[in-house]
């Protein structure tokens, strides 16, 4: 067999520069690994990136960095992942959240990131339920959600042995499932306990110029270490021979290989580039994600504070039971998200130039995949007046007039987006239903890191990434 | 190299793996852990950086030598002279 030069071996091989990509590819390269990161999109961030349109710059993906804990916090994941990227505090930029929303029929839980509003809150809507509610607290805080080996439990079946009332049940879980659940009706506890930590326990927070700051100071790391980035290149196949995976050929046709393979694009998605091999996972009911977004991007000419709209995000649901599943329909308006970026505790009271309202619910991929484009765009249009009419029945009455008149700009994006510009499979924002937590594959050297390994959220994808690489980067030698 | 220096070191390493910690009152005497916000990931990141800015290596049996300011003096400055006399 020729010998492969030098320059084609890698100690390490990323396939995927989002938040999981990126972090990992830090880690190993301050440890002088040598390391690939390759990036088939053409900006780097994965599902938190941004674009451009007429002239603004618009977010992906987020509404707020979660897990936030103010500077020097001791053993909070926020404080653990600087660390490990040596990354100040102060250089993330981040600036705490107003005050956010739960909105269920007749009833309202406010939150914020002190926890004790959130424990008033639930004192006094459900007043038999807060000796229970603080003992589930207790429960969340004392349980490690970091084991990689436990088993898989129920979060429902454990809560509806905590709790009575089924209300507050799906109140606390509406925004644990919005912001990180890939599964439908229920939430692994696992998953459960690191979201009811990053939202209630810890909270929220936004750099004033948005998930670009965080990307652009990733990519700063990056380019002090020897860290090999390679854009608009994706990878073509995995060849797997023996339990292992021997090259890797890239989609600009360059082979290379890697002692370890770090893949962040998806566990699916991943086995669907091993070849020569039975694939380790198929594309099945289980495995393949139903749930996908839609989003609409309202942009005024003035600060949604000027209307009374001064809460940061707002979680609303009108149905008796709140239902988190795949729609029949192309969209689902009757729960969702509402983000306004502009409500966070910006430093000296800057504001954003424009004032942004998000609107995020839940979508069904096959049906807006199926869409001639003549129709897409109709639907699109459709569903942004009827998501906005539903989100706006949570918000303080404003005349339909006056949105008009200081509307200056919209956008949408559906789960036709999301899987042209990230490559997940069905429009998938929180990964696939099933976590491989240990990130393990039937190959020697290919390990899942991201949303696949279970850690979610913008903190949660980075602490992902940086654990595989200290576990399989660093302490194995 | 003084004692002196070699708790120097250690702390510019601190102070590089771990910026938002202050590192300007610790007690030498002292476990690192019980003063500082550090895991067990950070001592690796510790002794990486030992062999990376410094050419020391600490053995996975010797991490416990890195408690404290004193013990890392005690066992780090012997390695640096060592080292320095090659």
């Amino acid at each position: 067999m020729v010998r492969r030069p030098r320059e084609d071996q890698y100690d390490f091989l990323i396939i995927g520069a989002g938040m999981a990509g990126m972090a990992a590819a830090i880690r190993l390269g301050h440890f002088g690994k040598k390391v690939l990161l390759l990036e088939r999109h053409a900006i780097i961030g994965g599902l938190n990136s941004f674009y451009k349109q007429d002239g603004r710059k618009y977010d992906v993906g987020l509404h707020a960095v979660t897990n936030y804990v103010p500077a020097g916090t001791k053993r909070a994941p926020l404080t653990k992942l600087l660390r490990q990227l040596r990354i100040s505090h102060a250089d993330l930029g981040l600036s705490p959240q107003n005050v956010s929303r739960v909105a269920f029929p007749g009833h309202d839980l406010r939150f914020s990131n002190d926890f004790a509003l959130l424990e008033s809150e639930v004192a006094r809507v459900f007043p038999k339920e807060i000796d229970r509610f603080r003992s589930l607290t207790e429960k969340v805080k004392s349980f490690d959600e970091l084991d990689l080996q436990g088993p898989k439990l129920s979060a429902r079946k454990i809560l509806s042995e905590e709790l009575h009332d089924p209300l507050l049940i799906d109140m606390l879980l509406c925004p644990l499932m919005y912001y990180g659940s890939a599964k439908e009706g229920d939430m692994d506890f696992y998953q459960f306990v690191i979201m009811f930590k990053a939202l209630f326990l810890e909270g929220f927070a936004r750099p004033f110029e948005g998930v670009r700051h965080i990307t652009q100071l990733l990519l700063r790391r990056m380019r002090e270490l020897p860290v090999e980035r390679i854009m608009n290149c994706g990878v073509q196949s995995l060849r797997a021979e023996e339990g292992e995976i021997k090259e890797v050929l890239l989609e600009n046709g360059r082979v290379v290989r890697a002692d370890c393979i770090l893949s962040t694009i998806g566990s699916v998605e991943t086995a669907a580039l091993v070849e020569n091999d039975v694939p380790f996972l198929r594309q099945n009911d289980e495995e393949t994600p139903r749930l996908s977004f839609v989003e609409t991007i309202s942009v005024f000419d003035q600060q949604p504070v000027d209307w009374g709209w001064d809460e940061t995000i707002v979680f609303f649901n009108d149905q008796e039971e709140f239902a988190y599943e795949q729609p029949d329909n192309l969209v689902d308006p009757r729960s969702g998200v509402i983000c306004f970026p502009n409500n966070y505790q910006y430093p000296d009271e800057k504001t954003l130039a424009e004032g942004f309202l998000r609107i995020t619910c839940l979508a069904n991929y096959d049906r807006w995949i199926a869409l001639p484009e003549d129709i897409y765009k109709e639907e699109k249009a459709r569903w942004f007046e009827e998501m906005v009419r539903s989100a706006r029945r949570f918000l303080p009455p404003l005349a339909d007039a006056e949105i008009e008149k200081h509307q200056v700009g919209t956008d949408m994006f559906t789960p036709r987006t999301i899987t042209k510009y990230t490559g997940h499979l069905g429009g998938a924002v929180y990964g696939a239903p099933e976590k491989i937590r240990d990130g393990k594959t039937p190959y020697r050297n290919l390990v899942l890191a991201g949303t696949d390994q279970g850690f979610l959220g913008i903190t949660g994808s980075m602490l992902s990434g940086i654990s595989m690489a200290n576990l399989h980067g660093l302490q194995s030698g | 190299m003084t004692k002196e220096e070699c708790k120097q070191v250690v702390i510019d390493i601190i102070n590089d793996i771990a910026p938002d910690e202050d590192t300007t009152d610790l007690k030498p005497d002292v476990r690192l852990r019980d003063q500082l916000d550090l895991d067990s990931m950070d001592f690796l990141d510790i002794v990486m950086e030992l062999r990376k800015q410094h050419g020391i290596e600490v053995p996975e049996a010797d991490y416990q030598q890195l408690a404290s300011l004193d013990s890392c003096a005690e066992y780090l400055t012997p390695k640096f002279n060592e080292k320095k006399a090659v």
